[in-house]
């Protein structure tokens, strides 16, 4: 029997060390002989910490949202009486949370132990890399990809094996394989997941990538934000070269490669490939003109090709199943699967893998179970601040790059973030705007400047400062900045504000021509007002920071509103529901 | 003084920086190693001051006012000191949406301070942060301190207030032992 204990950054979060600490000192005081382990995130973050117990034949029986004071029950009930302790089992419905998926990137995540590479082998790790330098040629690897169609998953979604062979076929011997780990999106923490879960999937995919490219080292380009990954990483990397799958003359073939970690230092630009570049050679993260591309002029002018860590997770897979296998999921021309994190106002978030093509629905209702105390969905945020806002009523619409891009979002990388009737669409506008005026690196005028413009205008609607012509103003400026701007992160950055323009006009005029903010989220915007459900406790007037409300004690108060700076603590504090805003 | 590191060239004329030293005897001489060595320093000596950036720059070769440029480029350098325990409070659009504003109110209240600014008694400072990755406990924020990162889910504005009275309280037994 095993006991592990899912230790992903999310479980960690939610008490999963404590929770494995609790699960060893109960196994050593009743004296019994059971190994605690630990995995990555299995994705419903929603019900960690989650700990799965394997009985001797295999059998798997999961427990979710298990804190320290569970961990005696199950140790009674489940390691040494034999039975489930059905009342920390997962539920028959939080079942259907991966039952309705179709994982490839995600499969060994949550399942093995990262930090054993043992456990990788065991279930045919590192096959595939075996498979594809002592049978196949480079040629026959990049066309075994070209068949699975896979496509980048870092967000532009371009092919990945003509990215393999133009650095191919680049003149020159010295060439690099770079892994784009510098998950910036706000809102995306799949990559973190395959780090973290499953990080020898990935040194496959760079070996497989490496060699099919003719480069002998690798890079993987790490956000410092995420030092679990990092250490993950290199514990893998460690073994991976004790085995002597990384390092020279690989599986007695004549192909050596090796890899090295290095950690980002914080700049969302880097995610664009030669900022990325500049930053490994240790300059600022400022992108350059392409052509020339990477494939041809890359780190330190040398052909570099540069693949994000979901595409590469898919690698193995492909290798060792064929590409036609990987091909039978999705659609025509966006093939297999995809990661998406599903987060903001949804029951279930957590970390989900379909095929493409599946509707936003049956992610969004099927999976997720649909919105946080049951509110109504009125958009979801796909592809980060390059992407957009999709609204209700494209709901039906395919999850893939093509049916994603025509409504004016973005697949990207994969975030999707719910939103419901309380969130504000231009606060959202101005959220983005806000992040990519910070991050932009300021080399076009257009990017630095403009985005600082259009979120003052953005800030100025949001306070009920909007002015006649505004919306117009935000057009003009957004179609400017995407044609004044060289890399992608100031082509995309309007994206967020013309989507919302596009299906949310009305808040926008709301917001300028009424003073008014429909979700009743902008601050300066509202007005608090006291109903006859008050019963004249005076609780509010007492906490009012202003001394704005006014009544006698079991009489119902009132409001000035010439005094209320619209704090919302009488809000909080009421405890009869009296206290509305509009 | 001469450097114990085995094959290192830097030359190692200062004991101040003796154990940054250790750390360029590896980089020092290899091209593109400055975020490196940046990082390493600021995990020595907590930030980088100006003394930091111009022995750095002696050492490598490297002019002071690119390494400012590098250092002020990219978020995860500080130019000045920081609390004992470093609030990265999470703005990211999970968090966003979920109140993260609120959260933010009730931190800088708690402490009062603003973002990026330190507690006078040298405990907190607070850093608002792109995106942590814990996208479904939103909202999050990570305390950092030497004992190591601890991350905090699901916070309301009375638990992020907790999570801070109880360093403080924490804090205060310490510094009454000692």
């Amino acid at each position: 029997m095993k006991v592990i204990v899912g230790q992903g950054s999310c479980g960690v979060a939610s008490g999963a060390k404590k929770t494995a600490a609790e699960f060893e000192k109960k196994i050593r005081e009743k004296g019994l002989n059971i190994e605690v382990s630990k995995a990555g995130c299995v994705g419903n973050c929603y019900l960690e910490p989650i700990v799965d117990i394997y009985d001797d034949n295999g059998g798997l029986t999961r427990y979710v949202k298990v804190q320290p004071g569970q961990v005696a029950d199950i140790v009674e009930t489940h390691l040494i009486g034999g039975e489930v302790a059905v009342d920390h089992e997962i539920s028959e419905i939080d079942k259907t949370f991966l039952g309705k998926q179709k994982r490839i990137v995600l499969r060994n995540c949550g399942m093995i132990n990262p930090e054993n590479i043992d456990e990788y082998i065991a279930i045919g790790g590192y096959e595939a890399t075996k498979k594809a330098i002592t049978s196949m040629t480079p040629d026959e690897v990049i066309e075994e990809i070209k068949n699975s169609g896979l496509r980048g998953r870092g967000g532009a979604g371009f092919p990945t094996w003509f990215k393999w062979n133009a650095a191919k076929t680049a003149p020159g011997t010295e060439k690099y394989m770079v892994c784009n780990a510098d998950e910036g999106d706000p809102g995306a923490f799949m990559d973190r997941s395959v780090l973290e879960g499953d990080p020898h999937s990935l040194i496959e995919g760079m070996v497989i990538g490496g060699y099919a490219m003719g480069a002998s080292e690798g890079v993987i380009y790490v956000r410092a934000e995420y030092p679990l990954a990092i250490h993950r990483l290199e514990t893998a990397m460690n073994q991976a070269r004790e085995r002597g799958f990384l390092g020279k003359n690989l599986f007695g073939s004549d192909f050596s490669f090796d890899i090295r970690i290095k950690a980002g230092a914080g700049a969302f630009v880097c995610g664009e490939e030669t900022a990325l570049i500049a930053s490994l050679e240790g300059e600022r993260g400022m992108p350059r003109l392409k052509p020339p591309f990477p494939a041809q002029k890359g780190f330190w002018q040398k052909p570099t090709n540069i693949n994000n860590v979901e595409t590469l997770a898919n690698v193995a897979w492909i290798i060792a199943n064929g590409g036609d296998a990987f091909g039978n999921y999705g659609t025509s021309k966006s093939k297999g699967t995809k990661v998406f994190a599903l987060a903001g106002k949804i029951k279930k978030g957590g970390l989900v893998e379909v095929p493409m093509g599946l509707p936003l629905k049956e992610v969004i209702y099927g999976i997720g179970d649909g919105i946080k105390n049951d509110k109504a969905f009125k958009a979801v945020q796909m592809g980060g601040p390059s992407g957009g806002c999709i609204p209700a009523s494209l709901i039906d619409t395919p999850v893939d790059y093509e049916n994603i891009t025509k409504t004016g979002a973005i697949v990207g990388s994969g975030g999707m973030i719910v939103m419901d009737e309380t969130t504000c669409m231009v606060d959202m506008a101005r959220y983005f705007l806000d992040f990519t005026r910070k991050e932009s690196c300021g080399k076009c005028n257009y990017c630095r400047i403009g985005t600082k413009r259009m979120l003052e205008i953005l800030e100025r609607i949001t306070v009920g400062k909007g002015k006649d012509g505004d919306i117009e103003l935000l057009e003009e400026l957004a179609s400017k900045i995407k044609d004044g701007s060289m890399c992608g992160l100031g082509q995309t950055a309007p994206n967020p504000v013309l989507t919302t323009i596009k299906y949310f006009r009305n808040e926008y005029e709301d917001h300028i021509y009424k003073k008014k903010c429909t979700a009743h989220s902008c601050r300066e915007l509202l007005t608090f007002t006291i109903t006859d459900k008050c019963s004249g406790c005076t609780l509010c007037a007492r906490k009012c920071p202003v001394h704005a409300i006014k009544g006698e004690l079991k009489k119902q108060h009132e409001i000035d509103q010439s005094i209320c700076i619209k704090c919302g603590k009488c809000e909080e504090t009421c405890r009869f529901d009296a206290i509305i805003r509009d | 003084m001469t450097c114990e590191n085995s094959g290192c060239q830097c030359g190692c004329s200062n004991p101040e920086y003796a154990e940054l030293d250790a750390v360029m005897g590896k980089y020092a001489k290899t091209p593109g190693s400055l975020i490196s060595i940046l990082q390493k320093a600021q995990d020595i000596y907590g930030f980088l001051s100006i003394n930091t950036i111009n022995y750095i720059s002696e050492m490598t070769g490297i002019k002071p006012a690119k390494i400012y440029g590098v250092a002020t480029f990219y978020s995860q350098f500080r130019l000045q000191p920081i609390g004992k325990y470093l609030i990265m409070l999470c703005k990211g659009t999970a968090c966003h949406v979920n109140g993260a504003d609120k959260i933010e109110e009730a931190v800088c209240d708690e402490l009062n301070i603003n973002d990026g600014e330190t507690t006078k008694d040298g405990i907190f400072t607070l850093n608002n942060v792109a995106c942590l990755g814990c996208c479904s406990l939103a909202p999050v924020m990570m305390v950092k301190s030497e004992s190591g990162d601890e991350t905090f889910g699901n916070l309301t504005k009375e638990s992020a207030k907790k999570v801070l009275k109880e360093i403080r309280q924490r804090e205060a037994k310490e510094a009454k032992a000692v």
